[in-house]
C-alpha cells in the first residue's frame, strides 16, 4: 500500500464485477487526469480514482461543482471512464462526486452492499440503456391566420381588434400543438416501453443548456436488451413520423445510468 | 467547452446522435448509483444555479447595451448604503430604548411583588 504525504481521497465511477476484464484500465485517465485503479472486495470492483482533496475535498469540490468550466471537464471525464468499462462489461455507474477517504473504507461499502450490487449487476446483464429526446417542429406559416385587409376609415379601430383576435388564434393554436405534441410524446413512450426491459421518463432538459429554441417534448431513457437494439431503433424510425409534429433524436449506447435505484432506500 | 467530432466521449452507433454535454451533465448529476461516500457535497440544482447565474450575468449586458441601468443607481444595489445604515441606526436608537422601558417596568413589578412578600411575614410571625 502506498503511503502518500498529501491527503488523497478516492473518487468512484462505477461498480464492476470482479470478473470485469481490466485489461484497458491501465490507459484511463480520469478526473482531475488522474489514472485508474481497481478496489476489490466481495466479488465486485470499485473503479477509482485517488485524488487530491485540496481539490476534491468537501469545500473545493462544492465550489467547483459551481464552476461551470469545472463541471463540464469533469463531468466528461467520468463519463470517459464509465464508458470504458461499459464497453468491457456490465457496469453500475456512479453518480458523480462520490469521493471516500480511502480504499478500505471502499472495500467496507461492497462488503455491506455486496447482495444488493450483484442483484443489480445481474438485472443490468445483457442490456444497455438508449435515449430518447423528442423535440416539437417550428410552427409553420399556416399556422398562423392571415389578417383581413381592411383599408379606410374603420381600419383604425379595426385594426386594434383585429390584431387580439389574431394573437387569440394564434395562442389556441400553440395550445392545441403543445397538447398534441404531449399526447404524441406519451404514445412513443409507452410503444418503446413496450419493447424496453425497463423505462423511464425524465424532465425535459433545460433550453439554455441544450441550445435549440424547439420545446422538448419528450426526454426518456430505455434499457433496451441487446439483441433487441435494432427492432428498438427500428420502432425509433418508425415513430420519427412528421405527421406527429415531433422529431425523435435517438443516443447511445449509455452505460445504465437511468436504472440503478437500489431497492431499498439507503443513503 | 466544445464536444467536437474530435472528442472521445461522443457515442454514436449505426446514425444516432452523438451525447451532447447536455446529455452527460443530466446523468451523471442526476443519475447514476447514489451512495454517500466520505465527502458530503449537494448536487440538487447545480445545473439550474450556474445556469440561472450565467443568464443573469448574460441579460445585464444585454440591458445595459440598451440603456437600461436603474439598478446602477439603486442605493441598495449600488452599495451606496449611508442613507439605509443611517435609517438603521436610528431604528436600532428607538428600540433600545422601547426595550430600557419594558425591563424597567419588569423590574418595577418584581420589586413590588417582594414588598407585598415582607408585609406578609411579620403579620404570619404575630400569629
Amino acid at each position: 500500500m502506498t503511503e502518500v504525504t498529501d491527503p488523497f481521497g478516492v473518487w468512484l465511477y462505477a461498480v464492476t464485477p470482479a470478473s470485469a476484464d481490466r485489461a484497458g484500465w491501465a490507459a484511463l485517465r480520469g478526473v482531475g487526469n488522474a489514472p485508474v485503479h481497481a478496489i476489490e472486495a466481495a466479488g465486485l470492483v470499485a473503479v477509482a480514482s485517488w485524488v487530491p482533496l485540496a481539490e476534491f475535498g468537501e469545500q473545493p469540490l462544492t465550489r467547483n461543482l459551481e464552476d461551470l468550466d469545472w463541471l463540464a471537464a469533469t463531468a466528461l471525464a467520468h463519463d470517459a471512464v464509465v464508458g470504458a468499462t461499459a464497453r468491457a462489461g456490465v457496469t453500475i455507474p456512479m453518480r458523480l462526486a462520490t469521493v471516500y477517504l480511502d480504499d478500505d473504507r471502499v472495500r467496507a461499502m461492497l462488503s455491506d452492499r455486496a447482495e444488493e450490487l450483484h442483484s443489480m449487476v445481474e438485472r443490468l446483464t445483457g442490456r444497455t440503456e438508449w435515449g430518447l429526446k423528442a423535440y416539437c417542429r417550428p410552427a409553420g406559416d399556416e399556422r398562423r391566420p392571415r389578417s383581413s385587409g381592411d383599408a379606410g376609415a374603420g381600419a383604425q379601430r379595426g385594426a386594434g381588434t383585429a390584431y387580439l383576435l389574431r394573437r387569440k388564434k394564434e395562442l389556441t393554436a400553440s395550445q392545441a400543438a403543445d397538447d398534441s405534441a404531449e399526447r404524441y410524446a406519451r404514445e412513443i413512450h409507452a410503444a418503446l416501453s413496450i419493447l424496453a426491459i425497463d423505462s423511464k421518463r425524465h424532465r425535459p432538459q433545460d433550453p439554455k443548456l441544450t441550445d435549440r429554441r424547439e420545446r422538448m417534448a419528450l426526454n426518456a431513457s430505455y434499457l433496451v436488451e441487446n439483441d433487441r437494439t435494432d427492432e428498438f431503433a427500428a420502432a425509433v424510425a418508425a415513430l420519427d413520423d412528421e405527421r406527429c409534429g415531433l422529431r425523435l433524436e435517438m443516443t447511445g449506447p449509455w452505460p445504465p445510468y437511468s436504472f440503478t435505484e437500489l431497492d431499498e432506500v439507503r443513503v | 467547452m466544445a464536444i467536437g467530432s474530435n472528442s472521445p466521449q461522443q457515442r454514436e452507433s449505426g446514425g444516432h446522435q452523438p451525447a451532447s454535454l447536455g446529455d452527460i451533465l443530466e446523468r451523471v448529476l442526476d443519475k447514476g448509483l447514489v451512495i454517500a461516500g466520505d465527502i458530503r457535497v449537494n448536487l440538487l440544482d447545480i445545473e439550474l444555479l450556474t445556469i440561472k447565474l450565467r443568464l443573469v450575468i448574460a441579460s445585464l449586458e444585454t440591458a445595459r447595451e440598451v440603456g437600461i441601468n436603474w439598478w446602477e443607481n439603486d442605493p441598495w444595489l449600488s452599495g451606496d448604503r449611508a442613507e439605509l445604515e443611517e435609517e438603521n441606526r436610528e431604528l436600532r436608537r428607538r428600540i433600545e430604548a422601547l426595550e430600557e422601558r419594558g425591563e424597567s417596568r419588569a423590574l418595577g413589578a418584581s420589586d413590588e411583588a417582594e414588598e407585598l412578600e415582607d408585609e406578609e411575614e411579620p403579620e404570619q410571625e404575630k400569629a
